[in-house]
């Protein structure tokens, strides 16, 4: 839901700078492969981010996230490739001069120091900052952190959502030019969650800084980014917009591990610039789209469809031959907003239905369990991906 | 139970009713009761040290502090007169002799011996603090197999005989030994060097002996550091030694109080090391007590001065018992 209005939010300002071939990047990962002795963690990974992004990096645990991240702290040193940032090669530059703050997934936080110390260590550690510049800084990040009653506290003193806000603290107060969070909302509750994602964004845009944020909670990112780049096994599968990522994956990866999807496998048997049709037998049946592939003919194509672009119907549609199937209802699950329904058609598969409760039902109103019914969807809605 | 203990203070007659209520109520068998029903495991299970310490630390404690307040008998050896005695006047008189204490504030012997132990134990410590820091660190840092043999090397000497190892410098140190021999072979100096029977005889002894009990809380201290600390140091602008200075050491300082008083506490009172290798012109205070007491045998002020060495030694085990309760507290987080 706040995706969504996210996103609309984005289309007003549309600040996409990696549409024009000309911008300069800000941060630039150059062919970067990392091993660990024979094991590859991050595979000649290349990517541009843009200066005021928020990049998302998203994956399933151990795909080198993380690795990435901490390449680009300098805390691990690329096997080959080469990291720019803001035009600089950052090889030969240790953590500790880059202009580059992380906040760490375990937060690592300095369990002997107050919170007011914790945040303050960055700041002495700059030359030319007076004490009494360092305190007001110091005060105005607690501020804007609601973490000011707190400041004579020690970490372990704090519960783990306050903790959490420590360490963003201690990354911001420094303004840096690029901020990497490493899963920085791992351990919040969903409430305090997602408030602390707008306060990121609100940070990031009135602040400025350039934000890479790893995560691998698909929501998150999905408020959050400007642009995510999918991680597997050590490489960027697909780098676009949340939108981009959502609605037109490019591989069965991306398209399974971005929100649920029914896949159906099939062979391409008509390919036209306007249009498409797949017979698939795991559908016992065809799917036509209105857009054409422009693959190899008769080629192994699968067909990825959303839960919520499925409508149910209680009798069958008018056109039966083309998206659409008839199954029995398996199970359904009642989830307040939505409703999830897992139906078991012919061929014996079972697909994935929401639909949104719209209206107060009475219990013989509602889709019952083991009623038959036909599953349709529009000719715009399966995203057709050919590996 | 309740029940019949209840009929028997009924049936107790007479005048002394009341105290039989009372030794019913609070008697032997009451306390046994009341122990089983009230005292988990965990109390009786640490009642055992404390029962343990009570009886060979306190009771052998009060005896000594006791002779020293007693008047020295030229027999040499107890019995000595009672501190507590009942006077037939029904007077209680209690008899402190502080001779054997002023003497030794008086002494300027015992006073300098006491000043020029401490001065070996804290530079002592210093020392085994500045090797033992480094090494606790390196080994820390190293690869777990290598650790394992590093703290192996620390713990070896153990397996010889303390007397042993400090004879063995003897023979290192003495106007012919070793090191003299060697020195004169490499040419570095002409003449052999007096290094036995000096301060820095006792100062190596020392070092040597105590370094693995600096080493061992410091390492222990300083494996658990977590690495992510640093790198988080590193990132917010600190170089490696502004990192150390401001995150490692600050974090260390319960291993670095832990090692310097398991050092310093026993460099004090040492007795083995000076004896063998020290000055034979300035005594340390563990040797004046020997000597009180075989050689003078003068029990009351042999006692006066292990009283006084306690005295000495409590202040700094007061501090240790101060710094390991926030350690705990810290760690318990
Ligand atoms: N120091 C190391 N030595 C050996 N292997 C490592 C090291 N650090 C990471 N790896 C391996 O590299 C791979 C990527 O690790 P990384 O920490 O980047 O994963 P991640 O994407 O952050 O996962 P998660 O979401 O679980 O945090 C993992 O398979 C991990 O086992
Ligand atoms: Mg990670």
């Amino acid at each position: 839901m706040q995706a969504a209005e996210r996103r609309v939010d984005k289309s007003k300002t549309k600040h996409e700078p990696w549409r024009d071939p000309h911008a300069e990047a800000y941060v630039r990962f150059e062919n970067i492969t990392k091993r660990f002795g024979d094991f590859v963690a991050v595979n000649n990974v290349s990517l541009k981010i843009f200066k005021k992004e928020i990049f998302c990096l998203l994956g399933g645990s151990g795909c080198g996230k993380s690795t990435l991240l901490r390449m680009m702290a300098g805390f691990e040193a690329p096997s080959s490739g080469a990291i720019y940032l803001d035009g600089q090669d950052m090889a030969d530059i240790p953590p500790y001069e880059r202009p580059v703050n992380m906040m760490f997934q375990s937060y690592a936080l300095f369990p002997h120091m107050t919170v007011e110390k914790n945040i303050a260590f960055g700041l002495e550690q700059e030359k030319g900052l007076s004490r009494s510049e360092i305190a007001t800084r110091v005060t105005d990040i607690l501020d804007i952190v609601k973490l000011g009653q707190f400041a004579a506290r020690r970490p372990h003193q704090l519960s783990g959502g306050q903790r959490q806000r420590v360490a963003l603290a201690r990354a911001l107060v420094k303004r840096p030019k690029l901020l990497l969070l490493d899963e920085p909302l791992g351990a919040l509750d969903k409430k305090l969650r997602e408030a602390t994602q707008f306060e990121l964004i609100n940070i990031q845009e009135s602040l400025g800084v350039t934000f890479i944020v790893v995560t691998h909670d698909q929501e998150e990112a999905m408020t959050l980014a400007s642009r995510i780049g999918v991680m597997n096994r050590g490489e960027i599968v697909q780098i676009g917009t949340p939108t981009e990522i959502y609605e037109f994956p490019m591989t069965k990866f991306v398209a399974d591990f971005i929100g649920s999807v029914n896949m159906f496998e099939g062979q391409l048997i008509e390919d036209l610039p306007d249009r498409a049709r797949i017979q698939s037998d795991e559908l016992g049946g065809t799917i036509f789209v209105d857009h054409g592939i422009s693959s190899a003919p008769s080629a192994t194509v699968w067909a990825a469809v959303r839960p919520e672009k499925i409508n149910i119907l209680r009798s069958p549609p008018a056109d039966t031959k083309e998206n659409c199937v008839k199954g029995v209802v398996k199970e359904i699950a009642y989830m307040g907003d939505v409703s999830i329904y897992l139906v078991k058609i012919d061929t014996g598969k079972t697909v994935r239905v929401t639909l949104p409760n719209v209206e107060r039902l009475s219990d013989d109103e509602r889709i019952a369990w083991d009623e038959t019914v036909w599953l349709s969807w529009h000719a715009s809605s399966p995203v057709i991906v050919t590996q | 139970m309740k029940l019949a203990t209840a009929r028997m203070s009924r049936a107790a007659p007479g005048r002394l009713g009341p105290v039989w209520t009372f030794l019913f109520r609070y008697g032997p068998p009451r306390w046994t009761e009341y122990v089983l029903r009230n005292w988990s495991g965990q109390r009786l299970v640490i009642a055992v040290p404390y029962l343990w310490l009570l009886v060979f630390f306190l009771v052998p404690f009060l005896i000594v502090l006791k002779i020293s307040f007693a008047e020295f008998s030229p027999l040499g050896r107890p019995p000595y007169e009672p501190v507590f005695q009942w006077l037939e006047e029904g007077a209680l008189q209690i008899k402190l002799l502080i001779g054997s204490y002023v003497y030794l504030f008086n002494e300027p012997l015992y006073v300098s011996s006491w000043i020029y132990s401490v001065k070996v134990a804290l530079i002592s410590t210093l020392l085994c603090l500045c090797l033992g820091y480094p090494m606790a660190y390196a080994i820390a840092r190293a690869t777990p197999t290598y650790r394992n043999v590093f703290l192996m090397l620390v713990i070896l000497p153990f397996w010889t005989s303390f007397l042993l190892r400090v004879y063995a410098w003897i023979g290192l140190l003495k106007t012919d030994g070793v090191i003299n021999n060697f020195l004169l072979w490499l040419g570095i100096i002409d003449e052999p060097m007096s290094m036995l029977y000096t301060s820095f005889a006792v100062y190596i002894g020392i070092v040597y002996s105590y370094l693995p009990f600096m080493i061992l809380p410091l390492y222990s201290n300083l494996e658990k550091h977590d690495n992510t600390l640093l790198e988080a140091a590193s990132d917010l602008g600190a170089g490696p030694i502004k990192s150390f200075m401001r995150i490692t050491l600050p974090l260390s300082f319960p291993g670095i109080v832990a090692g310097s008083l398991l050092v310093f506490i026993p460099a004090v009172g040492e007795y083995v090391i000076p004896s063998l290798l020290g000055r034979t012109d300035q005594l340390m205070v563990a040797k004046l007590l020997s000597d009180e007491f075989f050689l003078n045998r003068d029990w009351p002020k042999a006692s006066a001065v292990a009283i006084a060495m306690l005295m000495l030694l409590v202040v700094p085990i007061m501090i240790f018992q101060h710094f390991q309760n926030k350690e705990l507290q810290a760690n318990r987080r």
